[in-house]
């Protein structure tokens, strides 16, 4: 390999190679065509069930099944949808809209908290154990969730727990691979000798995390929170297992069960657009939060991935 | 994955020798503190984890009868769960899924990634945010949206061979209903994993890069021979976490089984399986069972993975 020769240049490329211009550094100009179609055609792909669902949260239950789907029919009755899903069951989505934010913020914020306490001091504190603690949780992150959500209900149920908003947040703070990630982060973003610096100065071991560490591991933890705060807003299984009481029930299991009873039939066609227009609603927020948090995820992402 | 379990931190307990300023009071302080730190979540994990664990494997000893109550069975239920031919059913199901899901799902991710990182697209801001979209919708969603999709009367799909005088698959037909959910699962993570080696991909320095180009590499030499290699462990990360989430199937099929309870059955897949033996059948012993034994072959295909992996990529 010629990985040891010196950093080449563009010009020496040019130079040196076959008379053609490679330049593989990020932002080139060399733009294709073809490799901009395809990968137009992957997005037509991606967006195609979200063009779907906008689409059809315009049209009220008939025109739902009479016009084609991929395109919009005669009226326009999305803001009556808006109002009838708002409205429907004495206004039960609302309420679980705020019980999937309540439960996805408490969540993900424990979770990262935890996460970034126990990766900064697998990281960066020296005690006995910490290796076997760390290779345990690594361990954990292959058991699958029934083997744990339906023994965490059985428990939950002996102590009265279940069908409470606490039955779905407290299984939820904890994240091994939040864990996995912090601990990966602090090694690199955390100075070993502004901590030293610290003690010496005569810091609290609490304050050198608070004022020192956590502010180097910030741009990690974002990430750490922004995907727990996805697993959390995403999850299905564990409230469904957990709960009951609709005036609980996330977002998630909220449509499903409209789901199923339009599938049920019994008069209830009208639910169908309600899950349509019902679904639609429910994926803006975190759409949004993806938008305005690109950097994070991107360069969060990046973390886990090189250094498996 | 290996060299993760080994201790990378710097100079641990050298730092005394060495007459680093590292007083034994120091380090008593660091590992009181280290303990304190790592409290919380090792409670959390210890109450939300290990208990249910445990919990659950005391329960998988126990059988529910309708007389009797509760009652001691050993390994009757393991013994139940192996002999079980609709688990294994389930089982073979969900490998097949799994062949068909996991590699066109990566390699679509891993071309995406390549083809971000290759700097020859127009509009790269946009692909890069699109292909993660679907990552913001609820797997849930992503279900019920492609679920009206395939809709054998109604569905686009449909309407459309309808209108050019076609008939379209019966997407929840025995025959089609596993591409189906494999590609319901396929849209949803693509673009998730295709960030992950994405990201790893712009890791990678570009004097190897420079140096291919100097050796006459073509852009597909220098992603076969450079980047692919390069991206190694973050390929190796997400092929092994999407086993573990394809054998864990639950979601998508439970979602369908309203649009097609005759394909979809209550063993479809294992986690289904245990799902209904608990809550519809009350047996929740048995479905403990069924947990630990799929918890048996989510490690051993892991290891699988890791182990072969480990073997090809080792620099010869």
């Amino acid at each position: 390999m010629t990985a040891g020769a010196p950093p080449a240049s563009a010009e020496l490329v040019e130079t040196d190679g076959p008379p053609v211009k490679r330049d593989w550094r990020p932002h080139a100009e060399r733009r294709s065509a073809p490799l901009t179609l395809l990968m137009a055609a992957a997005l037509v792909y991606f967006f195609l069930p979200l063009f779907w669902l906008i689409v059809s949260s315009t049209k009220d239950n008939e025109a739902l099944f009479n016009s084609f789907g991929l395109w919009f029919s005669s009226q326009f009755n999305l803001f009556s949808n808006v109002k009838e899903v708002f409205t429907f069951n004495d206004g039960v989505y609302g309420r679980w809209l705020v019980n999937t934010t309540v439960y996805a913020v408490v969540s993900a914020g424990g979770a990262s908290i935890l996460a970034a306490m126990a990766g900064y001091a697998l990281a960066k504190l020296r005690f006995r154990g910490r290796n076997l603690m760390f290779a345990i949780v690594l361990g954990s992150i292959m058991v699958p969730a029934t083997a744990l959500t339906i023994p965490t209900y059985l428990l939950l149920s002996n102590i009265g727990l279940i069908d409470t908003p606490l039955a779905v947040i407290l299984p939820s703070l904890v994240s091994p691979f939040g864990l996995y990630l912090m601990k990966v982060y602090a090694q690199d973003a955390v100075s070993e000798s502004l901590l030293e610096a610290a003690r010496i100065d005569g810091a609290g071991e609490f304050g050198i995390f608070w004022r020192i560490a956590f502010r180097q591991m910030a741009p990690g933890f974002v990430t750490v929170l922004l995907f727990t705060l996805v697993a959390t807003w995403n999850n299905y299984f564990l409230p469904l297992v957990m709960l009951s009481d609709p005036k609980y029930y996330p977002v998630t299991v909220g449509l499903a069960s409209w789901n199923s009873q339009a599938n049920a039939g019994g008069g209830s066609q009208a639910l169908f657009s309600l899950v349509v227009t019902g679904s639609l609603i429910s994926i803006i927020p975190l759409t949004v939060a993806f938008l305005m948090l690109q950097r994070y995820w991107q360069s969060g992402l990046g973390v886990g991935g090189v250094k498996a | 994955m290996a060299d993760v379990l080994t201790d990378t931190a710097p100079a641990p307990e050298g730092g005394v020798a060495s007459g680093g300023g590292k007083k034994p009071s120091v380090l008593r302080r660091e590992r009181t503190a280290g303990l304190l730190f790592v409290l919380p979540f090792f409670a959390t994990f210890l109450v939300f984890f290990f208990l249910p664990l445990a919990y659950a494997f005391y329960l998988s000893l126990y059988q529910e009868q309708l007389v009797g109550g509760t009652v001691f069975a050993g390994l009757d239920n393991y013994k139940q769960a192996v002999e079980d031919s609709e688990l294994w059913t389930g089982v073979r199901r969900t490998l097949f899924y799994g062949i068909l899901q996991v590699p066109t799902m990566l390699i679509m991710s891993l071309l995406i990634a390549l083809a971000l990182d290759s700097g020859n697209l127009r509009a790269e801001k946009l692909f890069r945010i699109g292909v993660f979209l679907p990552y913001a919708v609820p797997s849930v969603i992503a279900a019920l949206m492609w679920g009206y999709l395939y809709g054998p009367d109604f569905g686009p799909f449909a309407q459309l061979a309808d209108y050019v005088g076609q008939s379209a698959p019966r997407f929840l037909s025995e025959t089609w209903i596993i591409p189906s959910l494999a590609n319901v699962a396929t849209w949803t993570y693509c673009g998730y994993n295709a960030i992950i080696l994405y990201a790893a991909l712009r890791g990678v320095s570009p004097e190897l890069y420079e140096a291919a180009a100097i050796d006459g590499c073509g852009a597909f030499g220098v992603a076969w021979h450079i980047k692919i290699p390069s991206i190694a462990p973050a390929l190796l990360l997400t092929l092994v976490f999407s086993v573990i989430g394809t054998l864990q199937l639950f979601v998508e099929p439970q979602i369908f089984q309203t649009l097609a309870p005759t394909v979809i059955g209550p063993a479809f897949t294992p986690n289904l399986y245990a799902y209904t033996s608990a809550f519809t059948n009350q047996a929740y012993g048995f479905s403990a069972a069924i947990s630990f034994v799929l918890g048996a072959i989510i490690v051993v295909f892991s290891y699988a993975v890791i182990t072969l992996s480990a073997r090809r990529g080792s620099p010869s």
